[in-house]
């Protein structure tokens, strides 16, 4: 195989792992934008949400489209609920402090899990198609089209919410100032609540179709990609959402050239490499403005 | 503030609730034992073993199947009277799949509970962590799975109170070597290795000096980390490399996503590893097709005669298929109750009886101990996979 071969397949590599940093980074970029927190916990969400969609499949004999949705709904009250229980209380503390409770719901959540569904991982069953193109010598997955497109859908229909629609005014005022959002009418407990509610519910898409896609879940398998969500979230510029879909992409390509040319040992230190990067040199991120806003 | 607080305390006391009943469930019956008995020793109708295993964490699916297999072989053995008389009672002790949590556990049971002899953890760096601590004690441990040479060995001694119940390392990896160089006519190979992992570096480095002492070249090394999802950015290099056969000494979760990505790329080469891709969960992972055209060594076949035994108690017990760490925490378990039958229950006596145990029937064959290196003398098979089947392609006969 030739050079011009190889990097090409390596593109193609980077970018269909990128799309899966892209969709779980979507939901963090979003909790982020608007209550400015960084909900560490949103990989395990995506974990729960595996299972819930592997529960559906499994034990409902459901077929994947309606699992999807069921999980995605049942995911978004289990984020609704994180968000009252542990979230809420805290809103005016400072933000340490949420960012403390966020590692502590992502452990609660991950080893809660391990107890009720065994550390065992689990294997979903054929639920759809699994076909892999060769165009001319490149192998495509076709699931990770799907993933793709999904990505890209949804990355649309945020924007389009959080832009067009009035739930999307009154998300971005409670984002610009709490307060006096809620002094012009904006109930902001509803709106943050339902950000956490299509936060998860995103987190829900991801964990089932990653689930589907590589096959198997287990209790922490939220820990490296939440991990690398953040990264390309960072790097996109946080709070954006076509920021987090470029960062996930990015983030993917670099660590398949990075694996495929330099050697695959140094494929997490690229990225994290990158987030230090991005924070050093432009901490708002590629597609973020220049404010001066405090960590 | 006030409601926080309110909250607070009640979700304080839930966690409180819920640590409280899992410590209660740990070790209800122990308290029970201890005191009846008056003594620092517990009850003289009981011999309390303390099973020290990865429970949480990274390592738990390793250590929760251990301690499956070792509950089974101490539940047989109750069920059919005891030892000498006396029942066995486990004492569980989560060594969270890290090394200090490991010394943590194993210094709880053996200074709390007395327990007479320690079996686990499951992984080799758990193994290794508590060792001094039981030797110190003067009680024993068996690893059931520890399979690197340095559990049993520091500075070239034999740790006298460290056994295992497997094969170690370097006799896996040149099996391996062996059979590719030999069976495959390999000629060239590439090793994709879990970097986070001593047990997938050392296979690594000891299938290279064998690849190569027979003539063959290892032509291309790449890594990867546990957990990891996608390899085919690594996969795609592996590819330009052209070997003959691929070495992935590695557990069978990350293994099975290997094979079956490898495959979707249309890597056609031998794909070959360790006992850790034994479990049927490969089957699933990365599927049938994708499977063929893959070797690797283990302990035990499952076609075989004298493992039936075990496969249908243990499916009876769990219902579902015990892998490799299930079946090596059985075996240490039945090693334990045999040197505990000959020698007693005193923690020195049992070291002396483990060190002689000969010919002795477990679920995964016939183990003898080897007093010199305290590894047991057990022979090695070579499995295929066809079209999701299992057959056995060559079987090792114990040396000496």
């Amino acid at each position: 195989m030739d050079f011009v071969h190889q990097l090409i397949q390596q593109l193609i590599n980077g970018v269909s792992l990128g799309s899966i940093y892209a969709l779980i980074a979507l939901g963090y970029t979003m909790i982020y934008g608007i209550i400015k927190l960084i909900n560490f916990a949103h990989g395990d969400v995506y974990m729960v949400g595996a299972y819930i969609g592997f529960a559906a499949v499994t034990m409902g004999g459901l077929p994947i489209l309606p699992a999807l949705l069921i999980s995605m709904v049942l995911t978004a009250c289990l984020g609704m609920l994180v968000e009252r229980i542990a979230y809420k209380p805290l809103r005016h503390a400072p933000r340490i402090s949420l960012l403390i409770t966020a590692i502590g719901v992502s452990f609660f959540l991950e080893y809660t899990s391990m107890y009720f569904v065994t550390p065992t991982p689990r294997t979903f069953p054929e639920v759809m198609p699994n076909i892999s193109f060769n165009l001319g010598g490149f192998i495509i997955n076709g699931q990770q089209l799907l993933i793709l497109s999904i990505t890209i859908i949804l990355m649309a229909l945020l924007t389009y919410i959080v832009q067009k629609t009035k739930l999307g005014k009154a998300m971005r005022a409670a984002s610009f100032d709490t307060e006096t959002a809620q002094l012009m009418g904006v109930d902001s407990d509803k709106v943050i609540s339902m950000t956490f509610c299509i936060g998860s519910a995103l987190a829900a898409a991801a964990g089932v179709l990653v689930g589907v896609y590589y096959n198997t879940i287990d209790p922490l398998m939220g820990i490296m990609p939440g991990l690398k969500a953040f990264v390309a979230a960072v790097l996109g510029g946080i709070g954006i959402l076509p920021g987090a879909v470029v960062g996930g992409i990015v983030l993917g390509v670099v660590e398949a050239l990075v694996a495929g040319f330099l050697s695959s040992t140094f494929r997490d230190a690229a990225a994290f490499a990158i987030l230090i990067l991005v924070l050093l040199i432009k901490p708002s991120g590629l597609f973020g403005k220049n404010t001066n806003e405090k960590v | 503030m006030f409601f926080f607080k309110k909250k607070f305390k009640l979700a304080s006391m839930i966690a409180c609730g819920i640590l409280a009943s899992a410590l209660f469930t740990g070790c209800g019956g122990g308290e029970q034992g201890g005191s009846s008995g008056g003594d620092a020793k517990p009850a003289g109708d009981e011999i309390v073993i303390g099973a020290n295993f990865e429970l949480t964490g990274n390592h738990a699916q390793y250590g929760a199947n251990a301690n499956n297999g070792l509950k089974l072989a101490i539940k047989e053995v109750n069920d059919a009277g005891g030892v000498n008389g006396k029942k066995i009672k486990i004492v569980e002790a989560d060594a969270k799949s890290e090394a200090a949590e490991s010394v943590n556990a194993a210094t709880k049971l053996i200074s709390d509970d007395k327990v007479v002899a320690l079996i686990g953890p499951a992984v080799t760096a758990n193994v290794i962590a508590e060792s001094q601590v039981a030797t110190d004690n003067g009680i024993p441990v068996i690893g059931p799975a520890a399979t690197n040479p340095d559990v049993t060995v520091e500075n070239g001694q034999v740790k006298p109170y460290i056994f295992r119940a497997c094969f170690i390392d370097p006799q896996q990896s040149e099996v391996m070597a062996q059979f590719a160089a030999k069976d495959l006519n390999a000629k060239t190979a590439v090793l994709y290795i879990d970097s986070s992992s001593d047990y997938s570096k050392s296979l690594g480095k000891i299938f290279k000096e064998k690849f190569e002492a027979d003539g063959g070249k290892v032509v291309m090394e790449e890594a990867f980390l546990a957990k990891d999802q996608d390899f085919k950015a690594a996969l795609t290099k592996i590819q330009t490399a052209n070997a003959d056969v691929i070495f992935v000494p590695a557990y069978y979760e990350e293994v099975g996503k290997i094979i079956k990505q490898a495959r979707e790329l249309g890597i056609t080469a031998a794909i070959l590893g360790t006992d850790g891709w034994d479990d049927s969960k490969v089957v699933d992972i990365a599927g049938k097709d994708a499977l063929n055209n893959t070797f690797f060594c283990t302990h035990y076949f499952e076609g075989d005669a004298e493992v039936q035994g075990f496969i249908k108690a243990y499916k009876g017990e769990y219902n579902v298929e015990p892998n490799v760490f299930a079946a090596l925490g059985y075996d240490a378990g039945k090693m334990l109750i045999n040197a505990i039958e000959r020698g007693g229950d005193d923690p020195k006596k049992i070291r002396d009886s483990i060190e002689t145990i000969k010919d002795l029937p477990v679920g995964t064959g016939k183990i003898t101990m080897d007093a010199a290196t305290h590894n047991p003398i057990k022979g090695i098979v070579v499995i295929e996979t066809k079209d999701g089947m299992r057959e056995l392609r060559a079987k090792i006969a114990p040396e000496g």
